[in-house]
Parts: structure tokens; C-alpha cells; sequence
């Protein structure tokens, strides 16, 4: 089985690499479009991994897309971040020369304190973005790019292993509500991020995103999340899923695995994010918002928890669907009044989810794929 | 695995989809606009599209231009990021569109830009004020005034009203007010005013008595208070309880909904500028008041009169340039001179934005009533 799949993603990477000059030529709308199903299957399939195949609920997906897309951004763009200035404790002298009297005020004592906390923690990490930044700068041609991707996948992960350790004790609603408080943090900490652009976005991004790294990643993502779920140790993951307790009785760190699939999943989500920020060239806060990682979570919900094949499907699905009902408005041999009901393609897209859900609330492909495949 | 199929099938028969292009007559001039009909910012995106589609219908009627019917073709962006980036490629690639008429928000233009610049398409945003969109490339144009702009009106409003000592109360965490404070500052000194005190505050502060004591013991003429309509409301009820008399001045962000409704009657007397008034008594102005009212009922707002003069701005060029060809077309756009629009004057300068009157208004009873228009 291992070889086998290492041999299906050699062939699927040989493939794109084929195809791309094929499909550079295309539409560009087009293009745009199999890009963005490109980047919704790693979103996605990264995502089932937490909340299909180890049952967690997380609503924070768009959160680690944008720590991947700012710091590839950041990356590509050679964006240095400033270090924060230590508290003020006393009046400076230029403060006490124009006015004897000066003071700081007692009652922000305490809020300094929090400098103390966190803030050295904040210039270390910034201390190591300005020192990788120039190594990454110094890589020729595509290198910078793939570089920046795993640069901005890796931060991803950082962040998810600090969003996973201390609240995946949580369960269910509890956690959701946590992973959706950790998008919220993100998406206000880079409105008001200076070196990045705040509120205004972050445009000039080069690009570099096409159609071999997309599909190359997303199958990528595929064969990762496939051959560890399908491992020994990825029994761990449904036994988590299943039964919490029992797998504790059955000595199965529970803690470990959830949170390594909340990182492996950050990680994906950051080079989603990378992707995304070079191909679209400009991101702004607001696109990675709560409603984006609902999105995501449709996808996987619609195609099925724990189901690949059904999550990549929904993904395509959900992606392409909207573009399609656009045409469909569009089209002028259509009668007057179907014309009239594809304009409110949103609101067909959204029926279109509930009738799916109400007929296969297993997913889109559960049961039939599962009997012909390996039990998942 | 033997879902693989069924994936690649789903990404092969995309083009097979969405292949269905519309047919439209050789002779029309095809015009892309993209805005937010639905989601978040609707409601700009609502009246800018009723402007643009207003003034479309009327070229048509009066014969269009060169002879040449014009064709509006309207996507929705859905107020979401990754949308203006895939339907504008839709539109100059699918729709073939000769020039693209959007957004109001800067984040969904600075989206948009890169892709027109570099089909050399013509783009004309009718109101994102961010200085950023238009540095995008030579193709990218704004036909509102930019939020530095309206600090300088403000401060010519000052002074021929007579004011010499005026206090400043900045929003720091926005761009807009910093931008709107430093361009006053900067036209009030140089002409012989003088900025007593200079006060700030943070968006969704709710207590300015602090700052609003400190300013009244300087006895300013007036208080530039460049802020959004939530902050200004409690700003001016607070001043007035504090027993501060004189008037406040503001940009075109007091426009709101609760801003009145907050404030009562505690703005009486005070006056901000904006982009356009329906009372300015213009025959123009009213004329287009009375054809906006008569096709949607309701009154036109800033959008929608920003919205209908980019549509016409458009149409002006295209007649100076005699044809469609995006770099002929560009050059004529940046030429517009002296274009009597619905809301102001329109010269465009060599950073592509336009030069523009601002409307000033008063505030009287608790209602909005126009004052005047103020050059550039």
C-alpha cells in the first residue's frame, strides 16, 4: 500500500509538471478558477485531518492561511518587522527638561508588566524573522518562492502547536469556540500590524503561485494526511475520534494526537496561504475571517467527515459551484425566469447545501467509496 | 484509490462547465463592472451599481457613443476576498470588457488592479480612497477625492470662515483621520492658522471628557474632530455636556446612520465635507436626483453619484479617444479635464486621481443640509 501511494503521487507531480505548459495557455478566468480549487483541496484536506479523521471541532482554519499568506508575503516582499520598545517605567529626560514634574502614571504598571511576559517572547521572534528573512531573499529563481511557502507553512504550525497545547484539553463546542477566538486574535493583530500593511492590506505581493506548485502541494497534502491516517500510528487519530476515553484506557496519548494534527493541518493551511498571497498579490485581513474558515468547514462537512475522496470532491464542488451558476445567469438562451433564479446564485449555492446535507448527511461520498477502499 | 478518477474527471470537465459564452453583437462596447451586491459592504456596492447602471442607460438612450451601444455587465463580488481577482478576469477575458468600472472598497480594488494592469485594460474605481489603488500601475484610475484631500478642503473652510485657533482631535488607529489631521494641519499653518492643542483618540472609545477638558481650556474657534459617525456622536454629546460651544468640524466618515440619532441635537452648528449632496441645487446635480429617483425611488447617495460619474467619465474618453484600444483609452482617461461630473469638477492628475470639489455640510436641527461646494 505505501509504494503504491508514493507511486500514484510521483505519477500525479509527473503529471502536472507535463500538463502546465498545457494549462498556463488557458483562460486566465479559468486558470483562476483551478487555482482556487487548488488551494480549497489543501485547505480542506488539511482540515479533515482535525475535524473529520480525529474528530476535534475546529473553526480557525482561515487563521493559519493568513500566518502563512502574511509571512510569505513578508518573505517575498524582504518585509523586516520592527522590534517593540521596552516599557516606559520613569520619565525620559527630555520629558523631565520640559516639564520638572513629570511622571508615568502608576495604574500602567501593571499592563507593562505584561511586557514583561510576552514581550522579549515577541522580539525573539521577530529577531528570527529579520535574521531568516535575508536567507530566503539570497535563494535564486523559484527557490525564494518554495522557500517563502515553507517558511509561511511553518510558522503555521508553530502557531498551531501554541492555539493546539493549551486548548485541545477542550472539547467539542469549547474548543470551536477557542480556534474560532485564535482566527479573531490573528485577523485583529494583523489590522492593526504596521510593517504589513494594517487594515489597508498588503499589495505588491510578486507572483509566483501556478498550476504545477498548487496541484503539487495539494497532492501532497493528499499523500501526507492519506499515509498517516492509513499508518499504525495513525490509528491513534480514529481511536481519538471514536472513543476518547477509551483510547486514554488504552494508554493512546490523546493530547499528542491532537495536537499533532492540529499542527500538520496549520502547516497545510500556511502554504494554502502562501499560495494564495502569490497568486492573488494582495492580502488583507478581512479575506482570512471567520467566514472563510467556515467555508472551509463546509467542505469538509458536506464531503463527509473523514472521508478524502468526498472532502476533495466537496472542495471541487464548492469552489467551482458558484463560478458555474454565474455562467448559468449569464446564458441567453435560457428562458427570462431561470435567468432570474441563477442571479440569486447565492442563494441556490446555499439550498443546493441544504438538500445535499438532508440527502447525505454521511458526505457526499460515504458508504459507496468506503466499501470499495480500505476501511477509514 | 479509486476515487482518483473521479477527481481528475471533476477537474477536467471544468472548462466543459463553464464553456458558454455569451454571444453579443461585434458593434457594443463591452463594460465590466464588479461590486459588492451582496455581503458586507451591499450597500455601497448596491448604489454604486444603481449609479453605473443609471448612467449606461441614459448613454444608450441618447444613441450611446461613436455610435456604439454600451454593454454593462455587472458581477457580484460577494464583499469577499479572492472574488474581484476571479470575476475580473472573467470579465476581460470571458466578456471581453474594454474597461472595468469598481469597487467602493479599496481592499476589493487593490485586488482588481494588478489583473487590469497588466491586460492594459483601463480600471476606474469610483470611490476607494486608499492612496495605494491608484499606485498600482498607469492603468488604475480613482474618480474620488483621496481622505487627504478633504483635510485641506476642510482647513480653506476654516479659514474663510474665520476660525484661527482650532483644536485637533485625531482617531489614531485609523489612516483615514491621521491622513485627514496632517493634510489640515499642514494648509492651516501655512496660511496663518494655528492648531491650539492636539488630542487623540482610539476607534471604539467611549469617554473624551479627558481630552475634550484639556482642549477647552485652550478656548479654540472650532475642533477638527476627523473620526468615524460612531465616535464623532458621543464626541460632540460629551463637548456639549462639558460646555463646549464652538462648532466641530469633520471629513465625509460622520456620515452615518446613528450618527443624528446619537448626537440629537448636539451637532447643530457644526459642518464636515463630503462628496455630494442631493441638494445641491445644480441643475445637473437635481437633474440627476430627479432620473435616480424616478428609476429606483429612493435618493441618490454619494455611491451612487460617484458610481454614475466613473460610467460617464468613461463614456467621455472613450469619445476623445475614438475607439476602445486600452492604451488610446487610458491616455484619454488621464487627459479628462475640467469634466463637469455630479460631483464636482473632475481633473484628473498625473498620480491618476482626480482633482475634485468637496460639497461642505451643515448641520441644523439635527439634519444634514448643504452649505456649499469648496474647490480644490
Amino acid at each position: 500500500m505505501f509504494e503504491r501511494t508514493k507511486l500514484i503521487l510521483v505519477a500525479c507531480i509527473a503529471a502536472f509538471a507535463a500538463l502546465s505548459p498545457l494549462i498556463g495557455g488557458m483562460n486566465p478566468y479559468y486558470f483562476n478558477i483551478l487555482i482556487s480549487v487548488g488551494i480549497s483541496l489543501i485547505l480542506a484536506v488539511g482540515l479533515n485531518l482535525v475535524n473529520g479523521y480525529t474528530g476535534q471541532f475546529s473553526l480557525g482554519h482561515a487563521g493559519f492561511m493568513a500566518v502563512g499568506a502574511y509571512l510569505a508575503a513578508a518573505m517575498s516582499l524582504g518585509i523586516l518587522f520592527p522590534y517593540l520598545d521596552p516599557p516606559q517605567w520613569a520619565p525620559t529626560a527630555e520629558e523631565l527638561a520640559a516639564d520638572p514634574q513629570a511622571t508615568v502614571a502608576k495604574w500602567t504598571y501593571p499592563f507593562k508588566a505584561l511586557w514583561l511576559l510576552f514581550g522579549w517572547l515577541i522580539n525573539a521572534l521577530f529577531w528570527c524573522h529579520n535574521h531568516i528573512i535575508p536567507l530566503g531573499a539570497a535563494l535564486p529563481g523559484w527557490g525564494k518562492f518554495l522557500f517563502a511557502l515553507f517558511y509561511g507553512g511553518a510558522i503555521a504550525a508553530l502557531a498551531g502547536l501554541t492555539v493546539g497545547v493549551p486548548s485541545l484539553r477542550l472539547k467539542g463546542d469549547y474548543l470551536a469556540i477557542v480556534t474560532l477566538g485564535f482566527n479573531e486574535i490573528i485577523r485583529v493583530v494583523l489590522q492593526s500590524a504596521d510593517p504589513v500593511g494594517a487594515s489597508r492590506g498588503l499589495p505588491g505581493i510578486p507572483l509566483a503561485t501556478n498550476f504545477f506548485w498548487t496541484f503539487t502541494f495539494a497532492a501532497l497534502a493528499i499523500y501526507v494526511v492519506w499515509n498517516i491516517v492509513h499508518s499504525t500510528y495513525g490509528r491513534g487519530f480514529l481511536a481519538v475520534r471514536d472513543d476518547e476515553i477509551a483510547a486514554e484506557a488504552m494508554g493512546i496519548n490523546t493530547t499528542k494526537y491532537k495536537v499533532l494534527a492540529f499542527v500538520i493541518a496549520a502547516f497545510f493551511a500556511g502554504i494554502a496561504g502562501g499560495l494564495y498571497a502569490h497568486f492573488f498579490q494582495y492580502i488583507n485581513p478581512e479575506g482570512f475571517n471567520f467566514m472563510k474558515s467556515v467555508d472551509i468547514v463546509v467542505m469538509v462537512i458536506l464531503g463527509g467527515m473523514g472521508s478524502m475522496w468526498g472532502v476533495c470532491a466537496a472542495a471541487v464542488l464548492l469552489t467551482i459551484l458558484p463560478e458555474v451558476l454565474r455562467k448559468v445567469a449569464k446564458i441567453e438562451a435560457l428562458p427570462e425566469w431561470a435567468r432570474e433564479i441563477a442571479e440569486n446564485r447565492m442563494i441556490i449555492y446555499s439550498l443546493i447545501l441544504i438538500i445535499l446535507m438532508l440527502a447525505r448527511p454521511q458526505g457526499l461520498f460515504a458508504g459507496w467509496v468506503k466499501k470499495k477502499t480500505r476501511p477509514a | 484509490m479509486r476515487i482518483l478518477p473521479i477527481l481528475k474527471h471533476a477537474l477536467c470537465s471544468l472548462p466543459l462547465f463553464l464553456t458558454a459564452t455569451a454571444a453579443f453583437a461585434q458593434n457594443e462596447i463591452i463594460v465590466g463592472e464588479f461590486a459588492s451586491l451582496t455581503g458586507g459592504s451591499a450597500s455601497f456596492g448596491q448604489s454604486s451599481h444603481k449609479g453605473t447602471q443609471l448612467a449606461i442607460d441614459e448613454l444608450n438612450a441618447a444613441g450611446g457613443v461613436l455610435g456604439r451601444k454600451f454593454k454593462l455587465i455587472t458581477e457580484d463580488d460577494q464583499s469577499l476576498a479572492g472574488q474581484p481577482a476571479t470575476i475580473v478576469r472573467k470579465l476581460i477575458t470571458q466578456d471581453k470588457a474594454i474597461a472595468i468600472l469598481g469597487e467602493v472598497a479599496s481592499s476589493k480594488s487593490l485586488e482588481a488592479a494588478p489583473i487590469c494592469q497588466q491586460n492594459n485594460i483601463p480600471m476606474i474605481s469610483p470611490a476607494s480612497t486608499n492612496p495605494k489603488v491608484t499606485e498600482v500601475g498607469n492603468y488604475v484610475f480613482r474618480i474620488c477625492f483621496i481622505d487627504p484631500f478633504q483635510g485641506t478642503v476642510m482647513s480653506k473652510f476654516a479659514l474663510g470662515k474665520g476660525y484661527k485657533k482650532v483644536a485637533l482631535l485625531t482617531d489614531v488607529k485609523q489612516d483615514y483621520s491621521v491622513g485627514l489631521s496632517e493634510f489640515f494641519v499642514k494648509h492651516f499653518t501655512a496660511n496663518g492658522g494655528a492648531i491650539v492643542k492636539d488630542q487623540k483618540f482610539s476607534t471604539g472609545d467611549k469617554d473624551f471628557k479627558a481630552q475634550l477638558t484639556s482642549i477647552k481650556t485652550t478656548k479654540p474657534d472650532a475642533i477638527f474632530v476627523p473620526g468615524y459617525y460612531g465616535e464623532v456622536a458621543l464626541i460632540a454629546k460629551q463637548a456639549r455636556q462639558l460646555g463646549i460651544k464652538v462648532p466641530l468640524l469633520g471629513g465625509d466618515g460622520w456620515v452615518g446612520d446613528s450618527l443624528l440619532k446619537v448626537a440629537g441635537n448636539s451637532l447643530d452648528g457644526c459642518f464636515f465635507s463630503s462628496h455630494f449632496s442631493a441638494e445641491d441645487k445644480t441643475p445637473a446635480v437635481q437633474d440627476f436626483v430627479k432620473k435616480y429617483q424616478a428609476k429606483y425611488g429612493q435618493a441618490p447617495d454619494d455611491m451612487g453619484a460617484l458610481g454614475y460619474d466613473s460610467a460617464m467619465i468613461l463614456a467621455d474618453a472613450i469619445k476623445r479617444a475614438g475607439g476602445t484600444d486600452g492604451a488610446k483609452l487610458r491616455d484619454a482617461i488621464a487627459a479628462t479635464k475640467d469634466y463637469k461630473a455630479i460631483t464636482g469638477v473632475i481633473t484628473i492628475d498625473e498620480k491618476r486621481n482626480a482633482s475634485k470639489s468637496a460639497v461642505i455640510m451643515a448641520i441644523e436641527n439635527a439634519g444634514f443640509k448643504f452649505l456649499e461646494t469648496v474647490a480644490p
